[in-house]
């Protein structure tokens, strides 16, 4: 599904970012991991063409992503909070991204429903902008949003920060049926290594924006990111 | 502490994304900042002669203090559009060990370099110096500038509690035309005469030089509320957690005449009702459309035709130059989502335009009442509106993608009176410069008829090439996408 060719990234003569070779196939949740600057976000904004590659390029459903945008009705994201329109409460917000995705009212109402155990009640029917809403309510808000019009591919970025216990344990659910129930490919990146050792079927380590480790989650998984991350285990 | 403060405001002008752009503005700035210290000095040179020669029987230095009546009302006004608190990022100064009070009296310390606070220097300098040249005693001339200089320091702190007190209600702007108007009315219908009494009092003061202390404690009144106000906004609950504002949501399906561009106008309208910035920009219309009532009525204008299309553009142009302007930055705050969403740019563009567009029209036909004025005023509104239609829109358009400075609507800093700057009215100038010169042109060399259609002939061309002057638009925003997504992501 997603392809990755000889990408790397530069500010100024800084490699931030060199991956030669990755490819995600239909239907995978592949989690990222790494210390702050090893890429993840940085590889996640060339995946929606938010920043320009130096050189190489990312093929998203055989879709040169930064010459065409024809990728962009079947992939969905949420990075931060930046992607959230303050003004408007969650249910317009839910509906102008629905618009933008070809959904009718009806529609966004039907998959948002499905979600009123993960709101927790915080969420619909509040009457309250994004904007005054708390930043883990804004954050489920947002999740939820990626997930409007029946997208290939959903991209979360360190989804699991900030939300209360509760609520990651029903999102780790949420992205699981995700990719297992409806092949939909999911990428995550997350500090948490044991959510994503959990959710992830396959886990990409990145230290200095290059591929350190690429790992098919197993039993043995956490406890080697977690040796690796301690300092103890030689790459 | 304070080499702190100012090391902090250095770098986050030096650093900032906009910051080419900045100085270019400043430059821009500093030739009318020059122009107008010219104007002041020519002003306070030639007050004396003058006030000799027109009024001979009087003493010039007691007609100037009548004046200050006047001078006050103005430059409140005045401020209140143009002057703005000089804004500082307090959040994270909160939880240093910094006093409160210093951030506070260095804000407002900052304030008082502000140059509106020079400016009548300018001309009462010299208007003080031809006065002792003139044999007026030289202290009571020297305590007379002295209390120029307090008035114009309480004008400046005024100001700034009169913005704090409106900046919350809508109509910010509505109080202080009411009060100085009826401050004005008052003294001109002569029920209360506050000039003469003014007048009197600053005389008073250039002969005793005992009632100094005045002003001085008016001054020191207005700023201790000054300092008592931001005090207490210096907190976090306070002035950073704004509001919970109760919904008011409506569906808006008229907006489905306009087709698919309808989810973009309806985030338009939503941005523009829900967000003070913006909101005042719409509130700024009923300012525009009253704009003709400035020069109509005045038979000395009668004659200049040329200013028939200047008040027309700014009449039809308000909303358009206003909101215009700030286009893609209403959007900054969301701009990457927007990016990586399944949306058409030239739909985006699209809805702003038509947006742009409604607002001339509706204008347009709020000003047909000045026809009353003549039909050529009329004709001429009508004109300027084709225009703005076929031509400013695209302008204003294709001059946001060079725009590169985040807006933030969430507007949580301290401080943030955001509103009207002086800024923000210089890059209005060729908007307004370019059809009036086109217009006075041809009325110079031809006839008025001829400018007229001159400007109708540039509109119509704008729109009947409207998708080919889109999609270029277009595509200088895309070729500026990532720079923008990059400065919108910074904060300053």
């Amino acid at each position: 599904m997603i392809t990755t060719t000889n990408l790397t990234k530069k500010y100024n003569s800084n490699l931030v970012l060199n991956i030669e070779n990755l490819d995600i196939p239909k239907g995978q949740s592949f989690g990222l991991v790494g210390n702050n600057g090893a890429g993840k976000t940085t590889y996640f904004s060339l995946l929606l063409d938010l920043i320009e590659p130096t050189t190489g390029h990312i093929k998203n459903n055989n879709i040169l992503v930064h010459e065409s945008e024809a990728w962009k009705p079947f992939t969905s994201s949420f990075i931060d909070e930046s992607f959230l329109i303050g003004y408007l409460t969650p249910e317009e917000y839910f509906y102008f991204i629905g618009e933008l995705r070809g959904q009718n009212k009806a529609d966004v109402d039907a998959l948002v429903s499905k979600f009123e155990d993960f709101f927790h009640g915080e969420i619909l029917g509040q009457k309250k902008y994004l904007r005054d809403l708390s930043k883990g309510n804004q954050k489920k808000a947002g999740i939820v949003a990626a997930l409007i019009g029946n997208p290939e591919v959903i991209i979360l970025d360190e989804p699991f920060a900030n939300l209360d216990p509760t609520t990651q344990i029903k999102l780790k659910q949420i992205i699981k049926e995700l990719a297992q129930e409806q092949g939909v490919t999911v990428l995550i990146s997350s500090h948490d290594l044991m959510h994503i050792t959990d959710v992830c079927e396959r886990i990409v380590l990145l230290e200095k924006g290059e591929i350190i480790k690429d790992i098919v989650t197993s039993e043995a998984t956490l406890k080697e990111l977690e040796s690796y991350f301690a300092g103890t285990q030689a790459v | 502490m304070i080499k702190h403060f100012l090391d902090l405001e250095w770098k986050q002008f030096t650093r900032s994304a906009s910051f080419g752009k900045s100085v270019a503005l400043k430059i821009i700035m500093a030739f009318f900042a020059l122009y107008f210290i010219a104007m002041f000095l020519i002003l306070g040179v030639a007050m004396y002669p003058l006030l000799k020669e027109t009024l001979p029987e009087k003493d010039p230095f007691v007609v100037f203090n009548g004046f200050i009546f006047f001078w006050i009302l103005g430059d409140l006004v005045l401020r209140f559009f143009f002057q703005k608190l000089p804004v500082m990022s307090v959040k994270p100064l909160l939880t240093l060990p910094i006093k409160r009070e210093k951030v506070v009296n260095f804000v407002l310390g900052k304030s008082a370099l502000s140059f509106f606070n020079f400016l009548p220097l300018f001309a009462i300098i010299p208007f003080g110096i031809t006065l002792i040249v003139n044999d007026y005693d030289v202290s009571s001339i020297a305590f007379w500038m002295l209390a120029m200089v307090l008035i114009t320091l309480i004008i400046n702190y005024l100001n700034f509690i009169i913005e704090s007190l409106t900046a919350e209600t809508e109509l910010a702007f509505l109080p202080i035309i009411i009060v100085a108007g009826s401050l004005f009315a008052l003294n001109h219908f002569e029920i209360i005469n506050f000039a003469d009494v003014l007048s009197n009092g600053i005389l008073a003061i250039a002969n005793n030089p005992l009632f100094i202390l005045v002003p001085i404690a008016i001054l020191a009144v207005v700023y201790y509320f000054n300092f008592k106000i931001l005090r207490k906004k210096l907190f976090l609950d306070s002035s950073l957690k704004s509001k919970v504002q109760e919904v008011h949501a409506s569906n808006m399906e008229w907006t489905r005449f306009f087709g698919d561009v309808a989810p973009f106008m309806q985030l338009d309208l939503k941005l523009i009702w829900r967000n003070k910035r913006p909101k005042s920009s719409l509130m700024l219309m009923v300012f525009g459309v009253l704009y003709g009532l400035f020069f109509y009525p005045n038979p000395v204008y009668q004659d200049m035709e040329f200013l028939f299309a200047f008040v027309g553009i700014f009449v039809t142009g308000i909303f358009l130059i206003n909101f215009g302007q700030f286009i893609p930055a209403w959007d900054s705050g969301y701009y990457k989502m927007l990016m990586s969403q399944n949306i058409k740019y030239k739909q985006y563009l699209k809805s702003k335009y038509t947006l742009m567009t409604m607002s001339v029209i509706i204008l347009f036909v709020l000003s047909i009442p000045y026809v009353y004025f003549g039909w050529k005023i009329l004709l001429a509104h009508f004109a300027a509106a084709i225009y703005n239609i076929g031509v400013n829109t695209y302008v204003i358009l294709l001059g946001g993608s060079f725009n590169r400075k985040k807006i933030d609507l969430n507007q949580r800093a301290a401080f943030n009176f955001q509103g009207t700057g002086a800024v923000q009215w210089i890059i209005g100038l060729p908007l307004l410069i370019l059809p009036i010169g086109v217009f006075a042109l041809a009325n110079y060399f031809f006839s008025f008829e001829i400018g007229i259609l001159v400007l109708i002939l540039l509109g119509l061309a704008g729109i009947i090439f409207h998708q080919k002057i889109m999609t270029f638009i277009t595509n200088k925003y895309l070729a500026s996408k990532y720079k923008m997504i990059d400065a919108f992501d910074q904060d300053n």
